[in-house]
């Protein structure tokens, strides 16, 4: 069983210069609270790994803006010229992964496997400094597991044991990373008393789940 | 016609009945408007549906059903949602029959640049790299010239999205095949000669004795 803790109580587990996974794409299926909370606490040289940075000051954005983070790791930062800008600045260190490849990576790490062989990004710039594996002469990308100190999500709904189920295009980057953080923190719309989440609607086992967020009224 | 609208008409009738499609942002997103319901075409997108509806109409949005813009869309009787590894594995997987993609540069070899220009614009390959490595048919979807720059060129200058053999190239003057032997002129747009094409483009290409005119009636192939 988890007691809901407030988002201000989850920004306190997290030190300044932790490494994050967030959840979301877009900002849609964000933990929007949490980045709240960080951004109250004023964190500070925060590594993050995401789809994208969100828009600027929506989603990731809002941290982005407040310049807690010091490095990226992100399939997409178009929709958000202030990180481009501050990568071009020297700011924030950007680096830039295939999605399908960034999925792989962070499901990697929650697998316990030693990272996955891909096609995608061979002959191009993505294999740059990338190890390249040839079987049976056919070359592979070589795509190392991508850890995490806290993996932060959201979901649409929770039970007290932490049993997550998502919603719609919400879902994205969740699941796999709720799997690869070693602290996971989860936002959900709402949590349900536990036995109210049926098994075949759970998602993401609670176990997974280290500290829920209370409900936002 | 505009020149976006030729290009979203043609490549409307290389989807065909009963497939799997994704659509990029922007100019490939309009294909969607030139094909009809009844031709049991599912669009797929890569944050995480399958069966993606048109956009809903103002005051029915629901936050959490978007496409990989961010924008709302609705989902068809029938869709299915699901996560970002899995949102991939149908990608790279073979799962996907065809990909429409925009262009920034196609070369002779049938390679597509279209992700970033080097200290200018660099928003990362998002789910791009996949999509041409993975989807069976990949359509690049462009205007033949960009302010009169030629965009199908002997080597792309850009940075690769892929070194995968595109399967075709709409433009609004003319739809080419990238082949094991080069470029071929298929097509030519209403209006449009093979001279002119010739002219907007710096990529050697092989030119039919006979290059049709391209059809453009809304209809799926």
């Amino acid at each position: 069983m988890k007691r809901a803790i407030s988002p201000s109580a989850a920004a306190a587990l997290i030190p300044d210069g932790a490494t994050i996974m967030i959840g979301g794409f877009m900002a849609v299926g964000s933990p929007h609270r949490l980045i709240d909370a960080l951004v109250a606490a004023d964190k500070r040289d925060l590594t993050i790994i995401a789809n994208d940075t969100g828009l600027p000051g929506i989603g990731i954005g809002k941290l982005i803006a407040a310049g807690c983070v010091s490095r990226v790791i992100a399939s997409h930062i178009g929709l958000n010229p202030q990180t481009q800008k501050a990568m071009i600045a020297g700011e924030i260190a950007v680096e830039l992964v295939p999605q399908g490849t960034l999925a792989e990576r962070i499901r990697a790490a929650g697998y316990g496997l030693g990272g996955v062989l891909t096609k995608t990004g061979l002959g191009t710039l993505a294999a740059e400094g990338q190890k390249i594996i040839e079987i049976d002469g056919e070359p592979w990308l070589y795509a190392p597991p991508l850890f995490a100190d806290f993996a932060l999500v959201a979901a649409e709904r929770a039970d007290y044991n932490g049993n997550l189920s998502y919603q719609l295009t919400a879902t994205n980057f969740n699941p796999v990373m709720a799997m690869a953080g070693r602290i996971v923190i989860c936002e959900p719309r709402e949590i349900l008393p536990i036995g109210a989440v049926p098994p075949d609607s759970v998602n993401t086992p609670g176990v997974l789940v280290d500290h829920l967020i209370e409900r936002a009224v | 016609m505009k020149p976006d609208e030729i290009i979203q008409r043609r490549v409307a009738r290389e989807l065909h009945p009963g497939t799997l499609v994704n659509l990029g942002i922007g100019l490939p997103t309009g294909v969607s408007q030139f094909i009809s319901p009844h031709d049991g075409i599912l669009f797929q997108s890569e944050n995480g549906i399958v069966g993606m509806g048109a956009r809903p109409p103002e005051g029915m949005e629901y936050a959490q059903l978007t496409d990989a813009g961010g924008s709302f869309v609705t989902a068809v009787p029938g869709a299915a949602t699901v996560d970002s590894a899995t949102s991939f594995g149908l990608i790279r997987g073979g799962h996907l029959d065809a990909t429409v993609l925009g262009g920034l540069e196609v070369d002779e070899q049938g390679r597509l640049a279209n992700w970033m220009v080097p200290g200018k614009m660099v928003p990362g390959m998002g789910g791009a790299m996949d999509l041409v490595t993975g989807a069976r048919r990949v359509i690049v979807a462009m205007q033949h010239t960009a302010r009169g720059r030629p965009k199908i060129v002997p080597h792309c200058t850009l940075p690769l999205t892929s070194t995968r053999r595109v399967t075709l190239i709409v433009t609004d003057m003319a739809v080419i095949e990238p082949t094991l032997d080069g470029l071929v002129l298929r097509e030519r747009a209403p209006g449009v000669t093979v001279a002119e094409i010739l002219e907007a483009t710096t990529a050697r290409m092989t030119v039919p004795e006979d290059v049709p005119e391209m059809d453009i009636r809304a209809a799926a192939g």
